[in-house]
């Protein structure tokens, strides 16, 4: 980390997106986490992936939980209300925050011990119940800010820095998404940011339960021989499923890719996902499929990456409940209060 | 002799849990509410779905005393696994209504008592052939033979009946006519009425019987919430419940046919405080409700609350504990448990609501409270009040009432260039102003978190910052003392030199405990807690006052302990009044634990008297 303030002074020309922002409108305070640390590679992705999609930074609300991952919301969109709440309770409050407003875009951050361990019972009902939100695991298979301990997620076999072996089986998270009813799921790495930035776009923009689980190494704890979190480790086993290129709908779709190597999934708003397929015969459409190929992959000393599956006809937790539109917390006194009359006939029926 | 009495004595059904008695129960006791006599129905079960013991005790007082009495004059003895007992509990004098189907070994029965026996079986076979209608239509036959006995007006009956199954007309002349088998049998072959009567008064005015979980719940719609997030407990679960249908009935848009709310069954306690915190940040009106198990669940959650500064409301209805103790039995045992939930240095909003009309009326104003004060406020119920029907007054709301939103500053205010501090004090109340989210492009957002930072939400952990922060916290809660609810006074005729305080459930057992110590010629002044943190009147009260007796529902004397705690008095002069065997507290309880203490207190001191 660093001790210097960050500087208020930009370059005049710096690009400028739809809002007229530029990246630093999207930035947040420094970051206080290790230098190299994968997590502020991720923050980068963050920042990155809000500014192409012009989101308007006030209209995002950050929630995470405790541990390394959960301080990154202090890092990115400072315009943004945050939430760094309890560990592993992320997703009871970003539920909340999502049913008193359904109309910001919500970003949950979190990791791998918050939502593998302590968190693991409120990671998957927020999955099951369908929470519009991106929920983005930055997991390096290790407790970070407690020195080294592991995590659910480290693989069985895998080497601590101190030298133990883990002989629990991994928990994984994206396999677990998958059948949970996650909409959308996706992995990544926090070393591969031409990967994770799309990833992101299309999380965000997704209606439903989108969940990405991103392999961020571990600097301090977890980045030695032996370890299946290091940098070397999921650069050399990275099997990549696919790329994904995030398009709008309202662009007209140019593919520059060979035919046949593209996949275009239309989504439930309008929009299309472009996929350049590289597993081949990979079905990003197909649940059943997913969930057998990761763990095929998995047993093979794979980490499988991408899009892993998407459902085009996704629909969110409101729509299970039927809320109204328009959102609970802007709902008048009028709306709320059924007044002193219909009392009056309650009290009637009680005598 | 026979217990003589009119509309005043203790009626008792003894049934088998899941039998379908508590309908028939219930609109007994309704009848006796029609006919203008107060009535207090109470309900005695166990932990248990199917096959157990369960009671259901009508109190009848033309003098309008609805606490729990103690004792039995009328037992209606449905339940052979409890023959014994129930037998065994009625007063010398009372009466035992059986089943006199199978004869009965005169073992079974005693002397000082009156027995009447219906073949309540017989007739049922003899008019039905169906095993479930038997069952149910049982219960209706012994309300009917109960009308004869008692000589009540058939005609309440018969109009309940008619109500309860509207919509259902096939079912109403049935019922009629059950009501008349058990009603007719018991002109005919028994001496009606007894000694104990049923007459029309005009005791009841414009009450209305209500359970304390439904009133609270009705008290959430009428003061906004939009949220509820819940795990079933007993004895809380009927309140989310309640919440739902009322909500369904009051608060579907009419155009839409949309939800203007949204209720979570969540996966438990901690994630169904975690969901109202984040929805309160978010600036949406919401609340769980729970027991006193759900409260030690959600205890890291209500430390963030209260140091985060985000509103939440948290019914308990209060069980008897620790652990699972008593689930289906009722106490006022998480009252410690509640005002310093939490690690570290927290204390909380409690409001003490005595009956449903109050639950009612608390449970609109704890969102007042939590948005005013930005912190959970708890509005404690317990089984007693919430899961039985009282009466009491009506429900009121004033029209003219608009929410209080508390300190939110607007997009307006901040485009305006007002200095925002989230947790900067501006006006000396300790309360700072918050944003909800989303509010401006550029201005007025933060970074809520569970650590330490300074007035404008910077993390730091310098100590001076911290004590600051900390230091506000208190003020807040001493603004708190005039916001909440006050306690009510009343004052004997006589000055005298002990006073009372209670608070809760306790409220109708210690006004007739009152009447009774005074019929003895033993005065005391009384103070009704109603919120906690204390209001000022209440250190007034106790130094006006050598002995304050303090009467709660716990074996600890939670009450007193924070009175001593908050309001630094000597422990000596608090003399705990406790019950806790997990049944309602009584007037004759009260009277004699108080009259009891009384006598020794008025002793002159012998160094006194010396000197």
């Amino acid at each position: 980390m660093t001790y210097l303030t960050k500087p208020k002074f930009q370059h005049p020309d710096l690009p400028k997106n739809a809002l007229g922002y530029t990246h630093r409108d999207y930035e947040g305070k420094i970051s206080t986490l290790c230098a190299g640390c994968g997590h502020d590679s991720i923050t980068a992705a963050v920042v990155e992936a809000c500014y192409e999609l012009s989101i308007e930074p006030h209209r995002v609300a950050k929630i995470s939980g405790i541990g390394c991952s959960s301080k990154t919301p202090d890092y990115f969109l400072g315009n943004s209300h945050g939430f760094n709440s309890v560990h592993g309770r992320m997703p009871s409050v970003l539920t909340g925050a999502n049913l008193a407003n359904r109309d910001l875009i919500y970003l949950g951050v979190s990791g791998d011990g918050d939502s593998a361990s302590i968190g693991l019972g409120q990671f998957a009902h927020c999955i099951r119940r369908g929470v519009n939100m991106l929920y983005m695991v930055e997991n390096n298979g290790v407790y970070g800010l407690t020195k080294g301990q592991f995590s659910a997620t480290a693989d069985r076999g895998s080497k601590s820095k101190r030298g133990a072996v883990n002989s629990d089986n991994a928990i994984d998270l994206a396999a677990l998404a998958l059948q949970l009813g996650a909409s959308f799921v996706a992995r990544s790495f926090s070393g591969d940011k031409t990967q994770l930035v799309p990833l992101i776009k299309a999380a965000l923009e997704h209606k439903g339960a989108a969940f990405i689980d991103c392999i961020s190494p571990c600097v301090a704890f977890n980045n030695h021989a032996g370890s299946t979190r290091s940098f070397d480790y999921v650069r050399e086993h990275n099997e990549a499923v696919n790329h994904l290129d995030f398009i709008t709908g309202r662009e007209e779709i140019k593919v520059d890719y060979e035919p046949g190597s593209v996949e275009l999934v239309k989504q439930h708003d309008g929009s299309t996902l472009a996929l350049r397929k590289l597993a081949k015969d990979y079905n990003v459409n197909n649940r059943l499929a997913a969930m057998s190929y990761l763990l095929e992959r998995n047993a093979a000393g794979e980490v499988v990456t991408g899009l892993l599956y998407v459902d085009p006809e996704s629909d969110d937790m409101h729509a299970g409940m039927n809320t109204v539109a328009q959102p609970l917390n802007s709902l008048s006194d009028k709306d709320l209060c059924p007044g002193s009359s219909a009392l009056d006939k309650i009290n009637a029926a009680l005598r | 002799m026979p217990i003589e009495s009119v509309n005043d004595f203790v009626l008792r059904f003894a049934n088998v849990n899941g039998s379908g008695s508590a309908s028939a129960n219930e609109m007994f006791a309704r009848a006796v509410m029609r006919m203008g006599i107060p009535v207090s129905p109470r309900n005695i079960f166990p932990s248990n779905i199917q096959g157990l013991p369960t009671w259901y005790e009508v109190r009848v007082s033309e003098a309008g005393h609805l606490g729990a009495r103690g004792g039995t004059d009328f037992m209606v003895a449905m339940n052979p696994q409890t023959w014994d007992k129930d037998v065994a509990s009625i007063e010398p004098g009372g009466y035992l209504f059986y089943d006199s189907t199978k004869p009965m070994p005169s073992g079974k029965f005693r002397d000082d008592i009156t027995v009447i026996g219906v073949p309540l079986t017989a007739i049922c076979n003899s008019q039905y052939t169906d095993p479930r209608q038997r069952q149910l239509f049982k219960n209706i036959i012994y309300v009917g033979a109960l009308s004869a006995l008692l000589d009540m007006d058939v005609a309440v009956l018969e109009k309940l009946i008619g109500e309860q199954y509207k919509g259902k007309e096939k079912l109403i002349q049935p019922n009629i006519h059950a009501l008349h088998l058990g009603r007719d049998y018991a002109l005919q072959h028994l001496t009606c009425p007894i000694g104990l009567k049923l007459q029309h008064s005009d005791g009841v005015g414009d009450r209305i019987l209500i359970e304390g979980n439904s009133a609270a719940a009705l008290g959430a719609v009428y003061g906004g919430a939009t949220v509820c997030a819940w795990y079933p407990i007993t004895p809380s679960s009927s309140l989310a419940e309640a919440f739902t249908s009322h909500c369904k009935r009051l608060r579907t848009d009419p155009e839409t046919k949309q939800n203007r709310y949204a209720i979570v069954q969540a996966e438990d306690e901690l994630a169904s405080i975690g969901m109202v915190i984040g929805a309160a940040w978010n600036g949406a009106r919401s609340f769980t409700s729970t027991s006193g198990p759900g409260i030690s669940l959600m205890q890291e959650f209500l430390g963030l609350a209260y140091f985060a500064e985000v509103p939440a409301v948290v019914f308990d209805v209060q069980r008897a504990g620790p652990s699972t103790g008593m689930p289906t039995r009722t106490q006022q045992c998480d009252l410690i448990n509640c005002a310093y939930a939490s690690h570290g240095d927290t204390k909380h909003i409690l409001l003490l609501p005595e009956d449903p009309a109050e639950a009612f009326e608390f449970g609109a104003t704890a969102f007042d409270l939590a948005d005013r004060l930005q912190t959970p406020v708890f509005v404690m119920l317990d089984l007693d009040i919430g899961m039985n029907q009282r009466l009491c007054r009506p429900l009121r709301w004033d029209d003219s009432r608009v929410y209080d939103r508390g300190k939110v500053m607007t997009a307006a205010e901040l485009e305006a260039g007002k200095d925002f501090g989230r947790y900067l004090d501006v006006d000396g109340d300790g309360i700072p102003y918050r944003t909800y989210p989303a509010t401006h492009p550029t201005k007025g957002s933060y970074f809520t978190r569970g650590t330490s930072r300074d007035r404008y939400a910077r993390y730091t952990e310098e100590g001076g910052a911290y004590v600051d922060n900390m230091q506000r916290l208190l003020r807040k809660f001493d603004t708190a003392k005039d916001l909440v609810p006050r306690p009510l006074r009343a004052n004997c005729e006589k000055p005298t030199r002990f006073g009372v305080i209670y608070f809760g459930s306790t409220s109708p057992a210690m006004d007739e405990a009152i009447a009774m110590l005074s019929a003895q010629g033993q005065h005391l002044d009384r103070l009704r807690l109603r919120a906690f943190p204390f209001h000022h009147t209440v250190d007034d009260f106790i130094s006006e006052h050598d002995f304050i007796f303090v009467v709660e529902q716990n074996r600890d004397a939670q009450m007193r302990s924070l009175i001593v705690n908050e309001c630094g008095i000597d422990p000596a002069r608090l003399i705990p009044v406790l019950h806790y065997d997990g049944t309602p507290i009584t007037a004759r309880f009260i009277t004699g634990a108080i009259g009891d203490r009384l006598d020794t207190l008025k002793v002159t001191p012998l160094r006194k008297a010396a000197s």
